[in-house]
């Protein structure tokens, strides 16, 4: 079917979101925003296929080959790095925060409320 | 080398930032020339917008990135597209970044090169997002501004506050970033391109479905949680209260305000013409934006944090630009932009304030500051000229934008918006004319303690070393600056003309495709509605002493309350229908994400509803 | 909330965002038959342009060369605000070497483990560089040879060798380089605009030979570049994240 790869993709974000809002560890929280964020790279890619095309690296094949969408793979690189970035930040957050309140419970961690 | 200003003004401060971090080791122990590199730079940043500025008044300056200028339509590179309301908007961040580096040549007593480092990325990150003309290159800079802002506000790691809100902050503004990156995918499908001229001419002429729908939905839903609009707004106040004061400065100063500009460039270069409809947007825009102003103004009025009370204001202030931007009129849109200004500058000066009297007094507790801030009068007379600039007192350029919008809202049958817009301004006001006789006058009593909230107000002290003799004119020099700028800008002839030539330039789609994609420049853009003219009106007039009268009779109510024969309970925290709303506002970021969810799903719902 | 408002309020609203999310997905052409142009337009006319026979890595590096500035940053902020939010703070001090965890004695590594450890050092060092070096070529490049390369580095960490891999990559040292890293990509860019070009213009010769590796210009300097502040910046947030195990708080926790 072709509309397989965007289903999973709402799954994908539908189950990550879930993750997030009924976690009761932060570190489980962080790694569940990843999952969210992992849906927009199988759109992004899904999006850029085509069907029966080789990979637009044109090393050992012909020039002018079909080949699928160069430039939703370098934003799927983009998108990785920024990823990563903000994974490593929200873990020293995370670290921090385990030092401060002495755990890792969302619920626990609320200095500020009203 | 003129023609590279818009490039120069995001690179200088990247470049001057990874410098600095690599000198880390020479400049660290040199505190004084670090700062100096700092300013210098901002300054810099200004000087270039500001010239830049007066290049694009006859019509957008397009640069393209490697040479790569368009084939046939196509645009195969990356281009930056300034017009007079994105330069502007940009030289505004300039202009806050400036006074905050300015304010904290004295404030802060440890800092090693990560600051600046991450104040000058903030920077690029807000010029490169202004003037972009690539979607998914404003994807680029909106993370880069968030990253810098989710580190800055994490800078005191040894207190427990600014670590909740660090996280709260970049949770929820990360789920939105990844939203819209899925609505660029989206709308990347359709259209196969990325420039945003290119997409509003390959999407317009269509009937709108589904899609691009869905791809609107999806984009703005990241500058909507960043602009803090109701439900999307629990992450702002956490952030607020616990970022260092320099840095509150930008984020209610400029940041929140770039998610509404960013609205408002995605819909006019992007969607505009192709969505249509343009009654249902302007409804559910509008309904959003007069929630936020409410929402955000019953809180302020609560709260006894004075940075979260100024946070507050900030939400409610975020809901009157977006409906300013929803009427989709060029009054509406010139009203909001003038708002913002006004708003940035006065907004700026009282957090400036705040800071000065951390850094003097050592807390930001109204009810133990009560009195306290007697002995720093000028410090009291600069808060006070901002609060009535906040309060939007004639003369000041908030008033003259909250004006425009009103105009235009009644230009348009909806007279209600003026009725909510002064009822917002009047609670803040109030809000704010309480604390500044409160604590710098010693006026009346202290308000009710708030125990939830003290511990964390005496927290603050971490930031600053507290007790100094006297202030710095370093730190009240920006303060007294931003807030008489506030009113300077208020005063210039000529402004709403000005100002709404280059909203209808902003505002008009095919203008704008044209002059991208085939470099046409030009002179007079087609507006989408006939330009109601921009005056001062006797009823504005009227409304504006009325709104700023009656702030300053309930802020003598909430400070006096104890010695009236009826006692007013709602005043106090904690009752009612307050203690509800409070419950809402629960510090786990859990339930922020699911706000963010069931709010997408209504606005997602009923713009879906309204244009199949 | 409670935990069961909190859910229902979510089930609620997710069931409704995702049936808006795929009224609009479904209505895309459909996997498999991407309409272009931009992808078509690339493809046709990057290897000719450029000298590159990796396509990918020239839209990274020179079509869309400026969105890898702004990554580039965001990478550098993101490790400047790790060693923000994870500095020695002044109630903490270091723990004495890399025998003790928490305070506890550490099992310590293996034999086995520690051998493989650094027997696969050399080796994935050298295959980073080829990564790095190989972006205009083949599915390479700058990111993807930082994170190996950086990789290298942990491994010495992994055998044990904490001290070792601390005074190898200290964090002043990391810090400066990958800065260096991301000042010297913005760097060529502005060459490009000194020499009366558009910003990050290819003015490097573009080499005869489509795919060598000499070839294609400033693509391959910028993923050296690249190459190194990936490789710095992990190195720095994984010794940042590790050094952590080993402080000890003498002050108490705050209250």
């Amino acid at each position: 079917m072709s509309y397989l790869p965007f289903f999973v993709v709402a799954w994908i974000l539908g189950v990550g979101l879930y993750g997030i809002v009924t976690s009761r560890h932060l570190v489980h929280q962080i790694i569940c925003l990843i999952v969210v964020q992992s849906s927009t790279y199988v759109l992004l890619l899904g999006v850029g296929y085509v069907t029966g095309a080789v990979a637009p690296y044109f090393y050992d094949i012909p020039l002018h080959t079909p080949a699928v969408d160069p430039v939703v793979q370098a934003l799927a690189l983009t998108d990785v790095v920024v990823e990563a970035a903000v994974t490593a930040l929200l873990l020293a957050f995370a670290i921090q925060a385990h030092k401060r309140f002495g755990t890792l419970d969302p619920h626990e961690l609320v200095e500020l409320k009203g | 080398m003129v023609d590279q200003l818009p490039v120069l003004s995001v690179v200088v401060p990247l470049l001057v930032a990874a410098g600095i971090a690599a000198c880390g080791w020479v400049l660290r122990p040199r505190r004084r020339l670090l700062d100096a590199i700092g300013i210098a730079t901002c300054a810099g940043v200004v000087a270039m917008l500001a010239v830049l500025m007066t290049r694009v008044v006859r019509g957008d300056e397009v640069y393209w990135f490697a040479g790569f200028r368009p084939h046939h339509d196509i645009a195969i590179g990356i281009d930056f597209a300034a017009g007079s309301l994105s330069t502007g908007l940009a030289c505004l961040a300039g202009v806050l970044v400036l006074s905050s580096m300015i304010f904290s040549w004295r404030y802060f007593d440890e800092v090693s090169t990560y600051f600046h480092s991450l104040m000058l990325t903030f920077l690029a990150g807000m010029v490169g997002f202004c003037l972009t003309g690539d979607v998914f290159d404003l994807f680029v800079w909106f993370e880069l501004m968030g990253v810098s802002a989710y580190a800055l506000t994490a800078y005191r790691p040894e207190e427990r506050g600014p670590l909740q809100g660090a996280l709260n902050f970049a949770i929820t503004n990360s789920v939105g970033a990844y939203l819209m990156l899925s609505g660029i995918a989206v709308v990347y499908g359709r259209t196969g391109a990325l420039n945003m001229a290119q997409i509003g001419a390959s999407l317009s002429g269509h009937r709108p479905d589904g899609l691009v729908v869905v791809a609107f939905v999806l984009i703005i839903s990241g500058l909507l949680i960043k602009s803090a609009i109701v439900p999307f707004q629990f992450w702002l106040a956490d952030a607020h209260a616990v970022a260092p004061t320099p840095v509150c400065v930008l984020f209610s100063g400029v940041m929140v305000e770039l998610g509404l500009y960013g609205i408002g460039r995605v819909y006019w270069s992007m969607f505009g013409d192709a969505l249509g409809h343009r009654a249902a947007i302007t409804s559910v825009l509008e309904v959003l934006g007069l929630a936020t102003a409410v929402v955000g103004a019953l809180f302020c009025f609560r709260e006894r944090h004075i940075k979260r009370l100024l946070a507050f204001s900030t939400i409610s202030h975020s809901g009157l630009f977006l409906t300013g931007i929803a009427l989709l009129t060029p009054l509406g849109l010139t009203g909001a932009v003038v708002y913002v200004i006004g708003h940035a500058l006065v907004k700026a000066a009282l957090f400036l304030c705040v800071g000065i009297v951390l850094h003097r007094l050592g807390s930001v507790n109204e009810s133990w500051l009560h009195g306290r801030g007697r002995q720093l009068r000028v410090t009291g007379l600069i808060f006070t000229v901002a609060a009535f600039g906040l309060a939007d007192m004639p003369a000041f350029a908030t008033w003259l934008g909250k004006g425009w919008i009103e105009d235009s809202g009644e230009a348009l049958g909806q007279p209600w918006i003026t009725v909510i817009f002064v009822a917002a301004s009047i609670l803040v006001g109030g809000a704010v004319f309480r604390v500044a006789g409160g604590v710098f006058y010693g006026i009346g009593d202290p308000p009710g303690e708030d125990p939830a909230m003290a511990a964390e107000a005496d927290e603050e002290t971490g930031e600053t070393a507290a007790g100094r003799g006297h202030t710095p004119l370093s730190m009240l020099g920006p303060a007294a600056v931003l807030a008489l700028g506030s009113l300077a800008v208020g005063l210039i002839p000529k402004l709403g003309n000005a100002v709404e030539a280059a909203v209808v330039r902003f505002q008009d789609e095919p203008t704008y495709n044209a002059t991208v994609l085939h470099g046409i420049r030009v002179a007079h853009p087609v507006a989408l509605s006939p330009p109601e003219p921009a005056v001062v009106t006797l009823p504005s007039l009227l409304t504006g002493f009325g709104s700023v009268a009656v702030s300053i009779a309930l802020a003598l109510v909430a400070l006096y309350w104890r010695r009236l024969p009826v006692v007013r309970r709602g005043l106090e925290p904690g009752a009612g229908f307050a203690g509800v709303m409070r419950g809402l506002q629960s510090g786990v970021v859990n339930d922020y994400v699911t706000w963010i969810v069931f709010g997408l799903a209504c606005i997602g719902g009923a713009l879906a509803l309204a244009v199949r | 909330m409670t935990p069961a408002l909190r859910r229902g309020l979510f089930l609620v609203g997710i069931a409704g965002f995702l049936a808006f999310y795929l009224w609009g997905l479904t209505r895309l052409p459909g996997f498999g038959r991407y309409p272009g142009p931009y992808g078509f337009v690339i493809n046709r006319i990057a290897v000719g342009e450029t000298n590159a026979t990796g396509v990918v890595s020239a839209v990274n590096f020179e079509y869309r060369g400026f969105d890898t500035v702004g990554e580039e940053f965001i990478l550098f902020a993101a490790a400047t605000g790790v060693a923000t939010v994870l500095r020695h703070l002044r109630d903490e001090q270091e723990g004495g070497g890399s025998e003790t965890v928490f305070g506890e004695p550490s099992s310590g590594t293996t034999d086995a483990v520690r051998l493989a450890s650094l027997v696969f050092v050399g080796p994935v060092a050298l295959f980073g560089w080829f990564l790095a070096s190989h972006a205009q070529t083949s599915p390479s490049g700058g990111f993807q040879g930082g994170v190996v390369l950086a990789t290298a580095f942990v491994l010495i960490y992994l055998a044990g060798q904490f001290l070792s891999f601390r005074r190898i990559s200290p964090a002043d040292l990391t810090d400066s380089v990958g800065s260096v890293g991301a000042a010297g990509f913005a760097a060529i860019g502005l060459t490009a605009v000194v020499l009366g070009f558009a910003y990050l213009y290819n003015f490097l010769p573009l080499g005869t030979v489509p795919g060598a590796v000499s070839s294609s210009g400033t693509i391959a300097l910028i993923s050296f570049f690249v190459g190194i502040e990936v490789a710095a910046a992990f190195i720095l947030i994984v010794g940042e994240l590790v050094e952590q195990t080993l402080l000890i708080r003498t002050a108490g926790r705050q209250s």
